[in-house]
Order: structure tokens, then sequence, then C-alpha cells
């Protein structure tokens, strides 16, 4: 899970204060396990620096959370490459293939591209796993096996989110 | 597989070429292709993917001439298919296709041998030819010894095996394979998918494999989705489409 360029999707929709990105990012993505806000200030203090966010002025108030913050064209570039690129396929994607299919949404984008683009590859991928089990030894072919069967699920996956992307994208935009 | 060779004859690489543009086909007035465009070069193995009911087997029926589309073409060495008349596709399914079904479809009245020559007899080959030609896959495909039993007295995978010589024994140009492997288990449709895919990479022969399974359709060459009646690839086509 990439907590950076998850926060740079959110605040692709509109610049947001701290607080508010932590509680999009519980609510979407923490699912029992939220982020600390001491990360939340940290991650974004680091996206400041390399230049993926600007820090808008401190707002009158009360409270410590009164800065916004903005995304820079950098981050909307890097956050537009990460989301656009399939994720190198290997076992246990589910998490992150779930955050680019809900961001995708969230923002308007083409999920259903996307997730044909990471079946193209998780194919692709078992393509080569299944030429190493028919012309390695069967320490390979088990090796191969275990491999396949997980590329398995997540292309599983993948045909239900894409069943369902309609309802998916209806309680993300609401 | 067994070590015996497969007794495969080499294709010539110009044949096998086969393509759907733009093609639609209605039942009644439910929609099963409506634009579909897929195209493989002579050789080549597609899989060709998609939920139930998207249209895959329509659009494999479209391309074997088994279905007229209502619009658009198929071609087949660059020949139309779908302008032929239909003793000529029958002619053309005869003469250059192959077939392999889920189910194998045997002829419960035929031996096992009988069933694979099947193609032959219907070509016009002599009854000993064609059997000699058909028992020769037998050993290759690990089934010696059931040349004589009825498909009631095969495994589903000895069945399927039968069904997979059966389609490749008259050395077609394009093997047409829907769900080959839908009612094996896994470790026997592997085996059934390595022969199959073995068989014909030697014969050069053109496979459209239809399945809803990705480990199916990882012995392909490429794969491409069909979602309501329409044709998305998923890799770059080396294949102008």
């Amino acid at each position: 899970m990439s907590v950076p360029l998850t926060l740079l999707g959110l605040l692709e929709r509109e610049p947001s204060h701290g607080y508010d990105l932590k509680r999009d990012y519980d609510t979407y993505f923490g699912r029992g396990k939220p982020l600390p806000f001491g990360q939340v200030y940290a991650t974004l203090g680091r996206l400041a620096r390399d230049g993926k966010v600007l820090v808008g002025e401190i707002e009158p108030g009360e409270g410590p959370d009164r800065k916004r913050y903005v995304i820079t064209d950098a981050g909307k570039q890097e956050f537009e490459t990460w989301l656009t690129e399939p994720i190198e396929p290997e076992p246990h994607l589910q998490t992150l293939l779930f955050v680019k299919v809900v961001l995708a949404l969230m923002l308007g984008r083409s999920a259903e591209r996307y997730l044909d683009t990471q079946r193209g590859a998780h194919l692709q991928r078992m393509r080569e796993l299944t030429l190493l089990r028919q012309t390695g030894g069967v320490v390979d072919a088990l090796l191969a096996d275990h491999g396949l069967f997980h590329l398995e699920a997540d292309l599983r996956w993948i045909d239900m989110t894409t069943a369902r992307l309609s309802a998916l994208a209806e309680e993300v935009r609401s | 597989m067994s070590g015996a060779e497969l007794p495969v004859v080499i294709a010539d690489p110009q044949r096998g070429a086969i393509e759907a543009r733009d093609v639609c086909l209605s039942f009644g007035e439910t929609p099963a292709l409506r634009g579909a465009t897929v195209a493989l070069g002579a050789g080549e193995i597609l899989a060709v993917m998609g939920p139930s009911g998207s249209g895959k087997s329509t659009l494999l029926h479209c391309l074997a001439g088994i279905l007229v589309p209502d619009s658009g073409e198929v071609r087949c060495n660059g020949r139309r298919v779908d302008t032929l008349r239909e003793q000529e596709r029958s002619a053309l399914r005869r003469d250059h296709f192959g077939f392999v079904f889920q189910f194998g479809q045997l002829v419960p009245e035929l031996t096992a041998e009988e069933n694979v020559a099947l193609p032959l007899l219907l070509g016009g080959a002599r009854r000993p030819v064609a059997l000699d030609a058909a028992r020769a896959w037998f050993g290759p495909l690990g089934l010696d010894g059931l040349q004589q039993r009825r498909s009631g007295e095969l495994s589903g995978g000895q069945a399927q095996r039968v069904a997979l010589a059966r389609g490749l024994v008259a050395h077609p140009q394009v093997l047409f394979a829907d769900e080959p492997t839908g009612s094996l288990d896994s470790l026997t449709g592997e085996h059934v998918m390595e022969l199959l895919v073995a068989a014909a990479r030697q014969q050069g022969t053109t496979v459209v494999l239809v399945t809803h399974e990705p480990r199916v359709a990882a012995y392909a060459d490429r794969e491409v989705m069909v979602r309501d009646g329409k044709v998305t690839s998923l890799s770059p086509d080396r294949v102008a489409s």
C-alpha cells in the first residue's frame, strides 16, 4: 500500500486539510488500520519537500490543523503515472488493486481500462509461469503453480470488480 | 505425454490466418455480437475470454463458418467465409478446420479410433488409411490400449484426448477449441492443454481457444476479452485488427 501516492490521489480531488485526508483514507482504505496523524503529516511534509504538494497559508481559527495542502503539477504527474501503470503481477495485490480502482472511480477515470491493463499484465505473467512449469522440473512446476493459483485469484477478483464497477462508482462518489 | 512423437504434418506457414471484421449477429431480438473484430496470424494461438453470455462462443462459431453473421466479414487466408454457400462452408470446415468442444462430443456408437478417424472418413479417405492415421495419435496422447473403447468406457480426460486427436487428425489449418478443459479437473485439464498446444505448435495450426479460465488462456500467445458482443485486446496485437 503506498500511502504517499494514495494521499496524492485524494488531493487531486480537491485541496484538503490533513484531517480530511486522514478521514477519507481511513474510510476507504484503512479497514481497521487507521492512518496515524503523525504519519499523515510526516508524509505530507515529505511530499511538500519533494515538490509534489504545496502547503497553503495557515488559516485563521482554532486547532492544529489549519494548513490546506494542494497537489502540484509534479504531484499530478507522479500520481497519473502510478495510477495508469499495471502493478508488477505477484500474489497478494488485492489491496493495492483496490486502492487504484477506488481512486480511478473517485476521480472519474476509466477503472475498466485500468483493470483490463492489469488483467493483461497478470496473464502475461501467467504465460511466463506456464512456460516454466512446462519446461522446468517438478520443483519449478510446483513453484509456478503456486504463483499461477494466486494470480488466478487476483484475476477472479478483477472479473468480479469489473462486473460491479457501476455500484462501486456510486458508492465512492456519493 | 508419452515419449512417442506426435504424428503431425507441418502446415504451410502462409495458411491458417483468420479474421472477423466488424461482425454483428443477433438471435431474434437479442444481439450476441455487436461489431466484433479480431484477427489471428497463421500458427497463432489466441485465447478468447469473457464472462458467460458475452458472445465468445458465438464469435468462434462465426469464425468457423458455423454461423453466418448478419453483417461484417469473416475471412480465412484472405478469402470470405461468410459469403460462401452452406455446402462450401461445410467443405471448408471438413477440409481445413478442426474442432474440440467442452464435453468431447464423441459419437457414442463408434469406437475411440473410429471417432478419431471420422474427419478423414468424411473427407473421402479409405477406411484402412483413415484408421491407420487415427491410431498413430493414440500412443503420443497416452491412449494406447483404448482404441476399441466406446466413449462411455472412457474417463473424461481420455475422452477429451480422443476428441483432441479427432480435431487434429486431418491436420487442420485452424483448430477451434471451445472450453476444451471445461469438464476436467485441474491436473487433467493441464495435461490436455499441454498436448493441444504441443500438437498445434508442431503442426503450425492456428488455434482459437475459447475459455473463461485464466490458466487455460495462459497457454495462448495472447488473449482478447469479449464483452457485450465486442472484442477488447488485452495485449498488443501482433496482427492488424
